[in-house]
């Protein structure tokens, strides 16, 4: 069994690994430090961190300032209060401007559990795609998540990361790991279906593999850490090598990874595509198990959908 | 400050001024009430106080201005042009579509812009980033906003009033230019701000009170700014919306809309003569 951690430990400890050789790094957090992590940093490098208290949208256009002065400032909070919240000053003092700020989202998905649905951001990946320039990662595990903090600190504009509170799998190999922000990771090949998954779904894309080779179904699967700029080259390979494909993300069907691979599919290789996720619903309390479960976030979902995603193979 | 300083500034101010006009006027679209009630202001920051270099706009050790009530961009413009960041004849471009003259400021096209703004209680924010930059990396520069009267019932404008409070951005000077309109109508009928220098007060600002087309008190202002350490300055200036302009003064009518020939006529004219008077 793999081992596992939150993105969002591993997004903490990477704050502080690259604030010892980035300087003008600089962490902000709107009260939530213990629970995004930032407190790691906090306590690394307490001159360089910057609580704004709760007050989101006000911290969002600060990052923005402190970025025309040359800092690269990573303004941290859950998904909800950031892509939600603060979307408006997330689109004209960073988007529109194109400045060096990233964004830590912490608690992404209905895996924040017990809090519920005010909590639960399903929609942060449709809006944050929509704002031209913007590049949105969403690390599968802690490896993934560390190399997702650097590479957006080498990258020069603005980025949202998404990182998660529920321990996942660690399913790649650190010491060989590599990161390219846009380039989608082909994980294992298959012919007659692909898996395209995100986020904590990656895993569990991995797992449905495994239960499909029972119904004699060979399953690609791909993960895609950059939801933005999208990797159509390697979707379109995929779509047109095994004619079917599912996407699987922890985030409303609507406007997230499903949407994005469906348009780029359906222009550059109409194949069927059917989209694993929350299907247009809000979550809800409960233990994580138990709402993977209730919103078919599981691997024998993802397994039933590539089936089905087969039958309408022409 | 001597009358020879005074009648200059009152050249530069009447110069934004007819800049602001000209630039509204050739986009048939904009706002030249509050540029004209700000005009004085910028006159006295570009001219007199801040320290910058048109030729190197990007220069890093410069003092900022973050003009946080975009919609007035016209006077941020002509201002520019008047101080050589961008040529005269540019602002005739404004507002049109293949120009780097936006309707509300983009730093990323125009030199001299600090900071991109136009939905309010942004720029407020970004210049205490701007601010905090400035601590952080122990430089002596000073970072100038200016905030419109409206535009402090956002809430975000409070969300940075006690942030910079907090952070003691004694390096952050923010002006409310308080020219009493809004584009629904007076603000204290619509939703009155007011009172503002007892809320900057209790946010623990700095505050200072004072006619803001006077030049003297604005350099007592900027100065009794620069000399208070551990808090930053608020700066409520008591202005008229229009000013110049006979006819658009205090007329919240010219909150949003470009005169027509005539109008920009008269207008012209009426700068005009009151700098023959100086």
């Amino acid at each position: 069994m793999a081992e596992k951690i939150a993105t969002r430990e591993a997004y903490g400890d990477a704050l502080v690994e690259f604030g010892a050789k980035y300087e003008n790094l600089v962490v902000l957090d709107a009260d939530l430090a213990e629970a995004t992590k930032t407190v790691k940093f906090k306590k690394a490098y307490p001159d360089r961190f910057f609580d704004c208290g709760i007050a989101e949208g006000n911290m969002v256009a600060v990052a923005a300032g402190l970025a025309t002065a040359g800092m690269i400032p990573f303004a941290s909070s859950f998904a909800m209060f950031t892509a939600g919240r603060a979307f408006e000053q997330i689109r004209n003092a960073i988007g529109y401007p194109h400045l060096n700020v990233k964004i830590g989202a912490t608690h992404a998905g209905i895996t924040v559990g017990e809090d519920g649905a005010t909590h639960q951001c399903l929609e942060d990946l449709g809006t944050m795609r929509t704002i031209p320039g913007m590049t949105i990662l969403n690390p599968a595990d802690a490896v993934e998540a560390r190399a997702a903090v650097e590479a957006a600190i080498l990258l020069d504009g603005p980025c949202y990361l998404r990182f998660g509170r529920y321990a996942v799998p660690v399913i790649h190999d650190s010491a060989s790991f590599r990161f390219t922000v846009g380039k989608g990771l082909p994980l294992a090949a298959g012919k007659d279906v692909t898996l395209v998954a995100t986020g904590i779904m990656v895993s569990m894309a991995l797992e449905a593999r495994e239960l499909l080779k029972a119904d004699g179904i060979d399953a690609a699967v791909i993960d895609i850490h950059t939801i933005k700029p999208l990797d159509k080259e390697l979707i379109l390979k995929a779509a047109a090598e095994t004619g079917a494909i599912v996407t699987a993300e922890e985030h409303n069907v609507i406007g997230g990874l499903g949407s994005a691979v469906a348009e780029a599919v359906s222009e550059g290789c109409p194949v069927p595509v059917l989209r694993v996720g929350v299907e247009d619903v809000f979550g809800c309390s409960g233990k994580v198990p138990a709402l993977l479960e209730k919103f078919g976030l599981t691997p024998s979902h993802i397994a039933f959908m590539a089936k089905e995603a087969v039958k309408k193979k022409r | 400050m001597d009358q020879a300083k005074i009648r200059e500034l009152r050249q530069k101010s009447a110069e934004i001024k007819l800049g602001a006009l000209e630039a509204v006027y050739s986009a048939s679209s904009g706002h030249p009430g509050g540029s004209l009630s700000i005009s004085d202001l910028l006159a006295y920051l570009y001219f007199e106080e801040m320290r910058i270099d048109p030729k190197n706009p990007r220069w890093e050790d410069r003092d900022r201005l973050v003009l946080s009530k975009g919609h007035t961009a016209p006077a941020l413009y002509a201002a520019l042009a008047a101080r050589g960041f961008l040529p005269r004849e540019d602002l005739k471009t404004f507002r049109q579509a293949d120009s780097y003259l936006q309707g509300h400021p983009d730093m990323k096209h125009t030199p001299g812009v600090d900071m991109t703004t136009g939905s309010l209680g942004l720029g407020i924010s970004a210049a205490c980033g701007i601010a905090l930059a400035g601590k952080l990396k122990k430089k002596d520069y000073r970072v100038y906003a200016i905030l419109g009267d409206g535009e402090c019932e956002e809430g975000q404008v409070w969300e940075a009033a006690m942030f910079a409070a907090h952070k003691k951005l004694d390096n952050l000077c923010a002006f409310v230019d308080f020219n009493g309109l809004q584009i629904d109508g007076p603000v204290a009928e619509v939703n009155d701000p007011t009172p503002l220098d007892k809320k900057f007060e209790a946010f623990r600002w700095n505050v200072l009170v004072i006619d803001g087309h006077d030049f003297s008190q604005i350099e007592t202002a900027v100065n009794a700014a620069k000399a208070c350490s551990g808090k930053p300055t608020a700066v409520i200036c008591r202005s008229v919306k229009g000013k110049g302009v006979s006819f658009m003064e205090n007329n919240v009518k010219w909150h949003g809309s470009a005169p027509n020939g005539e109008q920009y006529g008269q207008a012209v004219e009426e700068i005009r003569a009151s700098l023959q008077s100086l």
